[in-house]
């Protein structure tokens, strides 16, 4: 075991963790540790856009972007937080320009703006151009612009370090986060950082589902590092499904190809979403899309020969356009489907895009450990985190914009916060929860192997806690759930070496998924309401008196060892925005 | 009720099932904690021709050989993880899809080459990041910093569109005759990222760049064979790109 000491240790190396080191280096000493090479964090695969009101190509102004952010998220935004994320979106476009990021452009050289979904003029009138773009790859160039720039800062990074413990010691009967236990893959070698400040900036955690847009690798490992340790996670039940993933295999097609004039359609050809969303049409908000194309499979309006998917229609649309505006994904079309997007529509189906909860967090970037009190010296920033800006569901290209506004804010206030405060002394033998786990793994002679119960549980979760859901099917999930954690007890894996072990990653990575899934379960359970992405058939409206609140779920350990989660909640902060019914 | 797609999963996977094939893989297996000597192994599995080589690679890795090390993450040609040697030309193993690669015959995966294999189909990318490194891969401006965004011409922000699309996945590189004789070459990847800088208009260290590739190692180095260009997942023109600094490199315009 070697043991490291860091002013501060950054946990990913995604957007919101690159442009956080960006600012944590300027100011204290750094060191982000990434299961990945930067490059290949998921913020790359990001295609439409990032929403910021520069208003380049027509009239737009902060406080629109702040009401379609708080009426996408169905009213469970906190309100002084979308602020924020809209007010500053306009400085994080222009500090990325400023970094070197190639974006599309005006005839006049400013940055160029299309429309996206649920960013609407003066509180939803019309479409309104705000989502700046390179391409449908902007993601691409905002991670390799961050990656370049933290280069030109000299960031340490750790390479392929897998963080898989929190530590956490108490002070004065205070919590305070003491750093770090990160496993080496190289060498299987396990590392303490000791750090005054820690930022999760680790992603999401849509690998829980089966038809999903998530990397392999998005596995939730900071959420289930902070909640094993007794943090608590926010509206784990929000979780936004993509209306256009390619049919069964889930790749993303940006909304940008419905804000370049897509068309969905069904099997008779109908452009559907006019019945559903008159004024924003297919550019309505995710959840409300995807909802929209399950209602025409479900009524026998789907295409194919199974009628399981719908059509994303870009053949109207000129080639050049396609060419200039949508590249990268009429090559997944014709790569993945052999299909010619020029002149055949593109068979697409909702896919698992988005965790709108995780772990809570203030507008600073700081942990909550309760509806109130902050853990010093431990933040969040990103998918990672739930501020809340994104409520119960997000908008298009509002997460882009997350990483950069609040992955900027964690970076300064957690360097800051470092440059004052002591270390926290490590709790006795810091190490020891990862070497049990690592060593129980590896030694297992269990019968259970883990793409078993991953596909297990992919399965379950598609089936029964997507896009539709009622008391019975979350019922099936938690009670599957509950099984397949009770069979983890008797996994194995069949590399026993200490050399780039991916095998047994896999597993911990497993470990991780099945507790958040059970989160998320156990919290879509409680909320006996429709709001956002989540949304209960047996109780199809929104219910503000009794639901108008984030959940908080927490872990307890009982006496015997068991575990269970606890539920509790915390109030929405509303400012100038009252809840009124969402029409699109 | 459940969302509807997955109550035909049952029915798909039966038909799905009609029109699985049988291929072998044919992995370039070394793991120095067992042996030495990098050996190939043979694996038969049933697999449906329209999946990519990476789900081959998943199938063996999840059914067969929890050993097989290879990396990974978007699985779409995105995050560029996986490039890899398939049937001898380098590849990225998620944007190749089986029927494309005459699955008759045992498809070969190999690592890439020029860079030390650490196990199965991992190797060090620590060189290649590097040399990525040293080619000042960041916009530098002078001056005072404007208010609001630099103006580029949208024929300027065309001129190096091209070089913005890497994945710095090494394919490229690792791909090259040179860069196989000689490590200390940098390799067509960092010279695509040095491209894509000098021909930025908002760019103003050019000069240095054109440079630090002047150098024995440079550009000079490139004997122009297009394995690059051929290799890269992303349609880059490489060789084009490296022909331009090589130009510009003469008549000092860019």
């Amino acid at each position: 075991m070697k043991i490291h000491k860091y002013d501060t240790v950054i946990v990913g190396a995604g957007g919101a963790g690159m442009r956080a080191a960006i600012e944590a280096t300027k100011r204290s000493r750094t060191a982000v540790l990434t299961k990945l090479y930067p490059t290949r964090s998921h913020t790359g695969a990001a295609q439409g856009g990032m929403a910021a009101a520069l208003a380049n190509v027509e009239e737009d102004n902060w406080e629109w972007h702040t009401f379609d952010t708080i009426k996408g998220g169905d009213y469970l935004v906190d309100q002084d937080a979308a602020e924020i994320l809209a007010k500053e979106a306009i400085d994080a476009v222009l500090d990325l320009e400023k970094m070197g990021l190639p974006f599309n452009r005006t005839p006049d050289g400013t940055i160029d703006q299309r429309r996206f979904g649920g960013h609407s003029r003066n509180h939803g009138e019309a479409p309104v151009r705000r989502s700046c773009y390179a391409a449908d790859r902007t993601g691409h160039m905002i991670l390799q612009t961050l990656y370049q720039n933290c280069v030109k800062e000299g960031v340490e990074f750790f390479n392929e370090f897998y963080v898989l413990d929190q530590l956490i010691t108490e002070v004065d009967g205070v919590k305070k986060s003491a750093g770090v236990v990160a496993y080496e893959l190289a060498t299987g070698e396990i590392h303490v950082f000791q750090a005054k400040a820690v930022i999760y900036a680790s992603g999401g955690t849509g690998k829980f589902f089966k038809v999903t847009s998530n990397a392999h690798t998005l596995t939730g490992d900071g959420q289930a590092a902070c909640y094993r340790r007794g943090l608590p996670l926010e509206d784990m039940e929000f979780f936004q499904f993509h209306p256009t993933g390619i049919w069964r295999m889930g790749i993303l097609l940006t909304e940008g190809a419905r804000g370049e004039g897509g068309i969905l359609r069904n099997k008779d050809g109908e452009r559907f979403m006019e019945k559903y969303a008159p004024v924003m049409k297919d550019l309505a908000s995710r959840d409300v899309v995807s909802r929209s194309i399950y209602t025409e499979i479900r009524e026998g309006r789907g295409c194919g020969p199974e009628g399981d998917h719908v059509y994303l229609d870009l053949t109207h649309l000129p080639p050049e356009q396609l060419d200039a505006k949508l590249p990268d994904i009429t090559e997944f079309a014709r790569t993945y489907l052999g299909i010619e997007p020029y002149t055949d529509p593109i068979p697409i189906q909702p896919t698992a895009h988005y965790a709108m909860g995780g772990i809570p967090t203030n507008v600073q970037g700081e942990v909550l450990a309760d509806n109130t009190t902050v853990v010093p010296g431990l933040y969040a920033a990103g998918e990672v985190a739930c501020v809340s800006v994104h409520g119960a569901n997000r908008l298009g290209t509002n997460s882009l914009l997350d990483i950069n506004v609040f992955g900027k804010r964690a970076g300064i206030a957690a360097a800051e916060y470092s440059a004052t405060a002591d270390y926290v002394e490590l709790p006795e033998n810091p190490a020891s929860f990862v070497q049990e786990q690592v060593e129980r793994l590896r030694n297992s002679t269990g019968s259970e192997r883990v793409s078993v119960l991953r596909k297990e549980l992919q399965e379950t979760m598609d089936a029964n806690v997507m896009v539709f859901r009622t008391e019975q099917t979350i019922k099936t999930a938690v009670e599957k759930i509950a099984e397949l954690r009770e069979r983890y007890q008797n996994v194995s894996v069949q590399d026993k070496g200490k050399r780039f072990n991916t095998d047994l990653l896999e597993a911990i990575e497993l470990g991780n998924l099945l507790d958040l899934a059970e989160v998320m379960a156990v919290s879509a359970l409680a909320r006996k309401e429709s709001r956002g992405g989540h949304y209960r058939e047996d109780y199809p409206n929104r219910d503000d008196v009794n639901f108008m609140r984030h959940t908080m779920a927490y872990r307890e350990v009982a006496d015997d060892g068991k575990d269970s989660i606890r539920l509790d909640y915390k109030p929405v902060v509303q400012t100038r925005y009252q809840p009124m019914e969402r029409k699109y | 009720m459940a969302t509807p797609t997955m109550d035909k999963v049952a029915a798909d996977d039966a038909a799905a099932a009609s029109h699985l094939i049988t291929v072998t893989f044919r992995i370039r297996r070394f793991n120095p904690e067992v042996s030495a000597e990098a050996t190939w192994e043979d694996f038969q599995l049933e697999i449906d021709p329209k999946e990519r080589v990476l789900d081959g690679l998943h199938k063996i890795k999840w059914e067969l050989d929890g050993s097989l090390t290879f990396r990974r993450s978007c699985a779409h040609g995105i995050c560029g993880s996986d490039a890899m040697r398939i049937n001898g030309k380098n590849r990225l193993a998620c944007k190749t899809l089986i029927k494309d690669i005459n699955p008759a015959k045992p498809i070969t995966v190999e690592p890439i080459k020029g860079l030390t294999v650490l196990k199965d189909l991992v190797v060090d990318m620590e060189p290649f990041f590097q040399a990525y490194r040293d080619v000042m891969p960041f916009l530098v401006t002078t001056g005072n910093e404007p208010t609001r965004e630099r103006l580029q011409s949208a024929e300027d922000r065309e001129r190096f569109d091209d070089t913005t699309k890497c994945i710095l996945c090494a394919a490229c590189t690792s791909s090259c005759p040179v860069f196989w004789n000689d490590g200390q070459y940098f390799g067509p990847a960092a010279i695509v990222n040095a491209h894509r800088f000098i021909f930025d208009s908002r760019d103003e260290a050019g000069e240095q760049r054109l440079e630090i590739l002047n150098d024995k190692d440079g550009v000079w180095r490139c004997r122009t064979t297009f394995n690059c260009t051929d290799a890269c997942p992303r349609g880059i023109e490489v060789t084009k790109a490296i022909q331009e600094v090589k130009r510009a490199l003469i008549t000092r315009r860019y």
